[in-house]
């Protein structure tokens, strides 16, 4: 029962993968293209936990500060991303809906044969 | 004890804030409700002691980025009969429950033995991982790790910052 009261990086772990498979459940069940872009934003936001538990339980403990933050370097790259392929993603989306009238992914077909 | 309880509240919050996004029909809610799971997330950020993340979360996540989907949405505008999808049935609903509970034990059976107990033996002496040196995660810290570390990076995260606002306004504008 120890698992339940300590203050550890498995905690942090199991949520961040929860929140991964929520995001990925949302990807593949959703066909609102909006609402999948928000899945990937979720998805985005569990790798960063992990990034940051690991950050904050680091496996080899005595090493210099600088080796345990570069894990939150990491965390504020993947922010700055996330924020450009939202732009870039909402973008398509607006061009994508301005010619068909519609943001349901299954409607996008015209790579297909 | 408190850091515990703490975590408890948090995540509830963030899985059912996160739940809500794929659950509900109209993605206003959706969007709404992944505010109220970034806030959280934040907090469990403070927790991991990420200070000057968890500002950053806030600031960008749920300011910036939120705004541009909530301001997307207002855009599109659409209607009830474009939303479209059926309600989730018990069905479905069981299914996803399922998946999500497997992925969970499978993380914890994982997860628990491989990754030390939070005190770890360095030769004959107990380290504690557990305990937070001085500064950490706050901005001086994190900013000399960006500028001294990962200068490169930086940057050329603010090139792409730029040529994604280029190919934003690009895409969406339709004729320049």
């Amino acid at each position: 029962m120890d698992f339940f009261h300590a203050h550890q990086a498995q905690h942090y772990l199991v949520l961040a993968a929860l929140l991964f498979a929520l995001g990925a459940a949302g990807v593949v069940l959703r066909r609102n293209a909006i609402i999948v872009l928000m899945s990937i934003e979720l998805m985005l936001n569990a790798v960063n936990l992990t990034f940051l538990a690991f950050s904050r339980f680091p496996l080899v403990p005595n090493s210099p500060m600088g080796t345990f933050l570069s894990g939150h370097a990491a965390v504020f790259f993947v922010i700055a991303t996330a924020a450009a392929e939202a732009a870039v993603g909402l973008a398509i989306v607006l061009a994508v809906f301005r010619t068909r009238i519609s943001v349901n992914v299954d409607e996008f077909d015209t790579l297909k044969l | 004890m408190a850091e515990a309880v703490l975590f408890y509240l948090f995540a509830i919050g963030v899985l059912v804030a996160g739940a809500q996004v794929i659950f509900r029909r109209n993605p206003i809610y959706g969007a709404l409700s992944l505010v109220g799971c970034f806030f959280f997330l934040s907090g469990i950020y403070v927790l991991l002691g990420a200070h000057l993340i968890a500002i950053l979360q806030i600031l960008v996540y749920a300011g910036a980025v939120m705004v541009l989907f909530v301001f997307v949405i207002m855009l599109l505008n659409l209607k009830e009969a474009e939303l479209g999808e059926k309600r989730l049935t018990v069905w479905k609903g069981l299914g996803l429950a399922a998946v999500v509970l497997a992925v969970g034990v499978i993380a914890w059976k994982a997860l628990g033995p491989a990754y030390p107990q939070g005190v770890l033996m360095q030769g004959a002496r107990r380290v504690d991982n557990a305990v937070l040196i001085a500064g950490f995660g706050g901005a001086k810290a994190v900013g000399r790790t960006l500028y001294l570390a990962s200068i490169l990076p930086f940057e050329v995260t603010s090139l792409l910052l730029l040529v994604a606002v280029v190919a934003a306004v690009v895409v969406a504008k339709g004729r320049i």
